[in-house]
């Protein structure tokens, strides 16, 4: 079911509920507290909140301060900014320092559309999971972004999570059971070909696998949640149970879901694979719909590159 | 002997010993960054023997005071008042920089003491500042952090993004100190990357400046015991790049050179010769 509601919506509602009963929990954020829909918690918790201002390296550092006190911090603003221009505080200060820091990334991906190329973070999975010690998180719907947040208020490592702007299709019904650390979803079983995607890839892959029903095709549907540590298991299934298998991502074809896939695959069992995501090229503005479809990320896509697999 | 001038002679002998320990960690051949752990001695000695509440045996203490070297390089500083006050032993010295050793290159948290990794220039700031927000800000407590930054490093600019967060907010518990030896790694700091007025462009931050010798003991105490009142306090201390090590002073190779025997040998004979004068 379609809904209103973006992943990033559902993450600040149900932090501010976490935040209520956890004193410890503190959010820091730069100028963002509008694109990340903070303004309810920072005016309910104006205690557990604090403005670091468009100062997105001092923010992480701040965050990192923090965290070393015993605080369990937040730290959120836009995805392109905190993946690349604080890379290396995220690195020094929450990485190496090992920091209960998370690195909460808004409107990842392509979500800015027509801002831009400077808005856009189609990198961020490929350093962040190079990181020792990082989690690596994107939810794919809002019911899944609520049971990360509650996973990530549970724990104490760093980890980076990545959400989307616009609301998207409901993939689950609830957010019980729709996210364990590490393992993927299997949201549709299949014997053919799998389809393996992250975030909000994930409504279009099951979109891709009902087109493939209607030519007697079953595909197996896999949500990733967890780029990293991620669920080998699954995978290896998935290698060992179909003919091979399609990743499907918000990233640059470099690095994020489709190559932690291929690791797994080339090494423990090689079957074909074909890694859909945003080509080596400087993206194309647009909005973000506009954007999927000019690469070929959407149903029909996903389905034909699962074809090729099928068709050797 | 007034107790002032007692607290002064106290503090002149750990710096001497912390020079000697200097030579420990730095053997003859060894490369290590002398000029900037040297220069920063004094005002090390000063925070760890007279200002900061820290405890050896419990070096995760509430209570206690915080101290980065936001300029990581000049670590060698810290792990002497470090290993003086008691927090690991001194046969340590010897293995720092090698495979296995306590001690690394930069600061590094499996280290007794260090409370933040730093060795990326310009990051330490913000740190502290995190540290001294939650203190004062979110728990209300007296706790000071100490953060010891170089000339070199002003050229960060992330260091001014940390500058303004900690005025604004009216950091009060936080001092950094401004190591101004004149030096970096390729020059003189005029000449790599000219700042000039460093004191007026803190004080223009909000932050409270106070200019002292960095190697005048009393000059450091009593910019310590100085009241900035609701201001972040900015102590820009004029050092000597090598201070005590009689050919490093004010060169440049030493921002990160290595001893020959001989002049291993000429600063142990100094530090020796100084030792027994102050006893």
């Amino acid at each position: 079911m379609s809904s209103n509601i973006p992943c990033r919506k559902a993450f600040t509602s149900k932090l501010t509920e976490l935040a209520k009963k956890d004193p410890s929990i503190i959010v820091v954020t730069s100028d963002a507290r509008g694109s990340v829909t903070l303004n309810q918690y920072a005016e309910e918790l104006p205690d557990q909140f604090v403005e670091a201002g468009i100062a997105e390296q001092n923010e992480v550092g701040i965050g990192a301060g923090m965290a070393t006190f015993g605080k369990r911090v937040f730290v959120c603003a836009p995805a392109c900014f905190l993946s690349a221009r604080s890379l290396e505080q995220v690195k020094i200060d929450v990485v190496y320092t090992h920091t209960n820091v998370k690195i909460i990334g808004i409107s990842g991906g392509i979500s800015y559309g027509a801002l831009g190329y400077s808005h856009q973070s189609l990198h961020d999975m490929a350093v962040m999971r190079t990181f020792p010690g990082m989690d690596v998180i994107i939810p794919s719907d809002r019911f899944q972004a609520e049971a990360v947040t509650e996973w990530l208020a549970k724990s104490d490592e760093p980890a980076y999570v990545r959400m989307g702007r616009g609301a998207v299709t409901d993939v689950y019904a609830r957010s019980e059971g729709s996210f364990t650390y590490g393992k993927a979803n299997t949201l549709k079983e299949g014997k053919d070909v799998t389809i393996i995607a992250a975030g909000e890839t994930v409504g279009k892959a099951l979109e891709a696998a009902e087109l493939l029903e209607q030519e007697a095709i079953s595909a197996r549907v896999l949500d990733m949640a967890t780029i990293k540590p991620i669920d080998r298991e699954a995978i290896l299934k998935a290698a060992g149970e179909t003919k091979g298998i399609v990743s499907v991502e918000e990233h640059s074809i470099y690095g994020g879901l489709g190559s932690a896939v291929a690791e797994i695959v080339i090494q423990e069992n090689p079957v074909p694979m074909r890694i859909m995501g945003i080509p080596d090229e400087i993206t194309i503005e647009g909005d973000s719909a506009e954007i999927f479809d000019y690469y070929g990320i959407n149903p029909q896509g996903i389905k034909k590159q699962a074809l090729s697999i099928l068709k050797g | 002997m007034s107790a002032q001038e007692e607290l002064i002679l106290h503090l002149k002998k750990k710096s001497v010993l912390m020079r000697m320990d200097l030579l420990e960690m730095l053997e003859p051949g060894k490369v290590g960054h002398l000029g900037g752990s040297s220069s920063m001695i004094d005002i090390i000695a000063t925070l760890y023997f007279h200002k900061m509440n820290i405890s050896a045996s419990e070096p995760k203490n509430p209570n206690r005071d915080y101290f980065i070297m936001s300029k990581g390089h000049s670590v060698p500083a810290q792990y002497a008042a470090l290993a003086e006050a008691g927090f690991f032993p001194k046969k340590e010295f010897r293995k720092m920089k090698t495979l296995g050793g306590m001690l690394q290159g930069h600061p590094d948290m499996s280290t007794p003491g260090i409370e933040a990794v730093t060795g990326s220039l310009g990051q330490g700031l913000s740190v502290g500042a995190g540290i001294a927000y939650s203190l004062k800000i979110m728990n209300g407590w007296s706790n000071q952090v100490y953060v010891a930054c170089g000339d070199g490093e002003m050229a960060e600019g992330q260091l001014w993004e940390a500058a303004s967060f900690a005025a604004c907010y009216k950091l009060s518990n936080l001092t950094m100190f401004l190591d101004q030896n004149s030096l970096q790694a390729c020059g003189p700091c005029s000449e790599v990357m000219c700042i000039p007025d460093l004191a007026a462009k803190w004080s223009a931050f909000g932050w409270d400046v106070i200019e002292i010798d960095g190697h005048d003991l009393a000059q450091i105490i009593n910019a310590l015991n100085h009241d900035s009142g609701t201001k972040p306090k900015a102590i820009v201390s004029k050092t000597v790049k090598g201070k005590g090590f009689s050919f490093a002073e004010n060169v440049v190779g030493f921002h990160n050179g290595a001893m020959t025997r001989e002049q291993y040998e000429t600063a142990r004979n100094d530090l020796e010769s100084l030792w027994e004068e102050l006893n």
